[in-house]
């Protein structure tokens, strides 16, 4: 039990970390532009896939890098020949606009790279298992995933609250007139701030790529479940979505690794529901199958019951 | 004549000619539906018409959120699944019903109308909440729905048939009619019934009170409220109705296909019908009616044509996004606008050059997007393809070279030659009233 | 003129944080009467009609209308029971034309309300009562103009007959000649006496011409509190309203 216990909250702390990476680039978009950017995940696979090719030719500590860079340069050109054009008509274009963005990026890797998974293994300086816990190994690259989210956090708190980049950014999420007002280029604070994003969700994909598999079917599992750490960590706020992450990637993984139903609590007090009753599907439904939905449920509940999400300032 | 009698008689005409204006695009659509199985009469082109009827039926669903009250909706096939689910429950009890020779069971000619009630049913359940507010949040929440239906349409196996869906039998039905629906031509001329019933009731629907304070809370919710509506209400309300025809579209869809999966009820469909309305136009009744065939055509020939039409599907929808946000119907209306208005008087070639333009960039796209499918996704990639009126060598530099200089030709003429002459041509014709 | 009290503030207070704007506001709009409320700018005469017409919730205090509190309805529900407003910045549908605006503005008023079975065009007293309004308002000619497209001057007029629309016994305009010409605005005034003939009128305005000419009391608002309600030549005559505002406006 003791074993489940410790192992799910190391397995669900190194998920909610890798959702962090992928919503810390989205709550800032997000927040500032008000653009609910549904390629955002499409930006994460990108960087899986960059980093599996260049590594190819770099290796991969060169490729950590390169990838993050060339797929933010992706998200810029996307920001400046795309989404500033659609700007004009509102907010629901822009939403389509990157709506459509997710399906021609998925198609254009399944053209590049076909719809097999890749066999994007981490460096071999990984490759070792770290320590030895109840008999069960916990591999050198979990570790290393976190070490890369919890730089990524501190880095970007800095950038956040020691630079007048920082600033500036930090005063258009609250009040994006005001900072225009200031005389700043909005569009271009805009452009960097969505090249910033994304590339922080490639750094997510470098990683998740190969901790999951790199396939084209990754942004689509990934997409909604960063919508869902958003919302509830607040529009705009990093520590928000750190804690939301984690709640979101520690309760999943409890779910999936926990056996459980109604049904071992109804033995518990002596009640039991017969098979062919009305709500034995219910009664009995497995824990396991209950995981996909709770982010769902959760979106759903916080929308209704607190808009502003957990850290949030404003409503969504 | 006096000039009463004059006036009087002047506006009998009017009203004569304000029901052939607009009369003329029902009818036509209605006589293209009743021949279109004669020119496309295989098996597979009845089924993509059968197709077509649904789709339009859904997408006109949509636009009563989107086009109608302003409701961006990522989760609209969780009615429609619904409506396809209790539809296919309620054929397969009518289907025991008549094989055990124990009842009547439901008639074929009204499932649609179950699906319809159980669309209905689970959008007064989802809409009491999520139409509280407008604008993102809706969005999210209806993100949120569908999300938690389609998850739970793997844990509930019972109600939804598991992976493998549901099936049911449509010739073990009975028919209010008395005909029996065997060939998927005789269920084609129901689906056009369903259609033309329910493109009816939500035309009508627009001229209503409810439809008009729909648009008006589209347009500025707080003079809504000022005018004594509750802005939440008439969402909810006009949520519930558009969840209801959804459910239609999903009853005609268990007739057709005779199975549901948990395809009918997940993202992809929402944002099928998303699709399918934007592109069509949002703006106009008949938008989504087009897009709907659009859609439905692309998927059904396009993907046995080539293996890029995702890929060609997903630009076109960016590229209305960008460029035309009112949608085929709006960019045709526009035009038509233009040219009764002598709008095209003087501009005519320059109009035709940016179209044929348009059309040589389009070519260059295409080529490109077919030898760069062939050459990365064919097992022999040196294998000859044909290309047009030819056959090129996808391994070899020149189909590349020619497709790329077609492309820059057509794309650097309309940039730097055609749309500035047209622009020209437009100011010297007088603004282009 | 009956005695009988229309619209009654009590002890009325509004708080952004901790500005407070309504410092206490009592005040009887008797009913049929033609009440303009007056006072520099930044005194709170839009946050109070704000708070009246629901758009707002009010910190302390309450608002009735005809004896019913109102105070922290939603703006529907008031204007239900009878209220109906205007708004300073043009304020309509800008996509319908003239005579779309007019009948949206009816429909709740004359029983429609949601429904979905019967069409907007076929309710011939709808329609009728529309036309009568478009003429009261001299918009008959621009009838099938978009609102957006209307020139300034329209919009106001059409601003008015909206707010006229839902027939409401209440009325409170927010500046209605605001941005106007002399013969414009001598125009909305003599429609505005026209048409609340038989129903309560409260106004917020700052031409005091048309003030002292429509007005049957003026209520003056400086900082939030009310420092006078009188008849006109009382108010003129007011020494505190000399003071704190006429004095260092007319001048």
């Amino acid at each position: 039990m003791l074993e489940t216990i410790v192992f799910s909250l190391l397995n669900g702390l190194l998920y909610g970390m890798l959702l962090f990476m992928l919503s810390s680039g989205l709550t800032l978009i997000f927040g500032m532009m008000g653009v609910l950017n549904f390629a955002h995940a499409s930006f994460y696979m990108l960087g899986a896939y960059f980093a599996y090719t260049l590594g190819m030719y770099t290796g991969f500590w060169v490729a950590l890098f390169l990838a993050p860079i060339l797929v933010g340069a992706l998200g810029a050109i996307t920001e400046r020949w795309g989404l500033r054009h659609v700007h004009q008509h509102g907010h629901v274009p822009e939403l389509l606009f990157t709506f459509g963005l997710a399906y021609v990026i998925e198609e254009l890797v399944r053209l590049f790279y076909g719809t097999l998974p890749m066999d994007y293994r981490m460096p071999e300086g990984l490759d070792f298992t770290l320590f030895t816990l109840f008999g069960t190994n916990y591999p050198a690259f979990r570790a290393f995933v976190l070490v890369v989210a919890v730089v990524m956090f501190i880095g970007l708190y800095l950038l956040l609250k020691k630079t007048r980049a920082g600033l500036i950014i930090q005063g258009s999420l609250s009040r994006p007139d005001i900072v225009a007002a200031l005389g700043h280029n909005v569009p271009q604070v805009f452009m960097w701030v969505f090249a910033f994003g994304t590339a922080l969700a490639a750094l997510g994909g470098v990683v998740g790529g190969i901790h999951f598999v790199t396939e084209p079917g990754m942004a689509f599992m990934m997409g909604p479940i960063v919508f869902v750490v958003v919302v509830l960590g607040g529009l705009g706020s990093i520590p928000g979505a750190l804690i939301a992450s984690m709640i979101i990637g520690i309760l999943q993984t409890f779910v999936l690794s926990v056996d459980f139903s109604i049904a071992h609590i109804g033995a518990w007090i002596g009640v039991t529901v017969p098979p062919d009753h009305l709500f034995a599907t219910v009664w009995y439904l497995d824990s396991t199958r209950i995981a996909p939905v709770l982010p769902f449920l959760i979106l759903v509940l916080t929308l209704i019951f607190r808009p502003r999400g957990i850290m949030g300032k404003r409503e969504a | 004549m006096s000039t009463i009698q004059q006036e009087a008689s002047a506006r009998a005409n009017a009203v004569g000619n304000v029901w052939v204006r607009r009369g003329w695009p029902w009818l036509a659509c209605l006589i293209i539906a009743l021949l279109a199985p004669m020119v496309f009469s295989s098996g597979h082109d009845i089924h993509m018409l059968s197709s077509m009827a649904i789709m339009m039926v859904f997408a006109l669903s949509y636009n009563m959120l989107l086009g109608n009250t302003g409701l961006l909706s990522f989760g609209h096939a969780v009615y429609f699944g619904f409506g396809a689910y209790i539809a296919m429950h309620a054929v397969r009890w009518s289907n025991d019903a008549v094989l055990d020779g124990t009842g009547y069971g439901i008639p074929i000619e009204l499932i649609p109308l179950v699906g319809g009630l159980a669309g209905l049913f689970f959008g007064i359940l989802f809409g009491s909440f999520s139409t509280k507010k407008a604008g993102v949040v809706f969005a999210m929440i209806s993100l949120g729905i569908v999300g938690l239906v389609e998850a739970s349409s793997l844990a509930f196996t019972g109600f939804f048939g598991g992976e493998a869906g549901l099936f049911g039998d449509r010739e073990d039905l009975n028919s209010l009619l008395g005909i029996a629906y065997g060939r998927s031509l005789t269920v084609y001329y129901l689906m056009v019934f369903w259609l033309v019933v329910c493109a009816l009731l939500m035309y009508l629907l627009k001229q209503t009170p409810l439809g008009w304070m729909a648009n008006a809370v589209r347009d500025n919710p707080e003079r809504a409220q000022f005018v004594g509506y509750s802005t939440t209400m008439v969402r909810f309300l006009q949520f519930s109705l558009s969840a209801f025809f959804a459910g239609v579209a999903g009853g005609m869809f268990v007739l057709v296909e005779e199975i549901v999966t948990d395809e009918a009820i997940g993202f992809l469909l929402s944002g099928e019908v998303l699709l399918a309305a934007y592109i069509g136009g949002i703006g106009f009744f008949f938008g989504p009616i087009v897009g709907a065939a659009l859609v439905v055509y692309l998927e059904s020939n396009l993907s046995a044509v080539t293996d890029a039409w995702l890929l060609y599907f997903g630009v076109l929808f960016i590229a209305v996004v960008m460029f035309a946000p009112m949608g085929i119907v709006g960019i045709l209306f526009q035009q038509w606008a233009n040219f009764r208005a002598g709008g095209w008087k003087g501009t005519l070639p320059a109009r035709l050059y940016c179209a044929v333009a348009t059309l040589v960039g389009l070519l260059g796209f295409v080529c490109i997007v077919e030898l760069a499918y062939h050459y990365l996704r064919s097992w022999d990639p040196g294998r000859p393809m044909t290309l047009l009126v030819t056959t090129v060598d996808a391994t070899t530099a020149t189909p590349w070279l020619v497709s790329a200089a077609i492309l820059a030709l057509g794309l650097g003429l309309l940039i730097f030659h055609a749309r500035p002459m047209l622009k020209r041509a437009v100011d010297a014709a007088g603004g282009g009233k | 003129m009956s005695q009988d009290n229309a619209l009654t503030l009590s002890g009325l207070k509004k708080n952004f944080g901790r500005a407070e704007i309504i410092r206490g506001v009592d005040l009887d709009i008797r009913e049929g009467e033609r009440h303009v409320i007056i006072g520099p700018n930044g005194a709170g005469k839009s946050t109070l009609f704000n708070l009246i017409s629901g758009r707002m919730e009010v910190s302390a205090g309450e608002i009735r209308l005809f004896g019913k509190p109102i105070h922290n309805m939603s703006p529907h529900k008031v204007n239900r029971m009878g209220l109906s407003r205007s708004f300073q910045v043009t304020n309509l549908f800008q996509n319908m034309t003239t005579m779309q605006n007019l009948r949206c503005a009816l429909l709740w008023g004359m029983g429609h309300k949601y429904a979905f079975w019967k069409l907007v065009n076929k309710q011939k007293e709808v329609t009728e009562r529309a036309e009568q309004l478009m003429e009261q308002l001299n918009l008959t000619h621009r009838r099938n103009v978009p609102a957006g497209l209307l020139t300034y001057a329209e919009q106001r007029a059409l601003e008015i007959g909206t707010t006229l629309g839902s027939g409401a016994r209440v009325l409170l305009l927010d500046e209605p000649t605001a941005g106007m010409s002399r013969s414009e605005s001598d125009e909305v005034v003599e429609l505005i006496r026209q048409v609340t003939k038989d129903c309560t009128l409260v106004m917020v305005e700052h031409d005091l011409g048309v003030v002292f000419n429509l007005a049957d009391r003026i209520s003056v608002l400086v900082y939030g509190e009310i420092i006078a309600t009188d008849a006109p030549e009382n108010v003129r005559s007011n020494k505190a309203v000399q003071e704190a505002y006429l004095g260092t406006e007319v001048h």
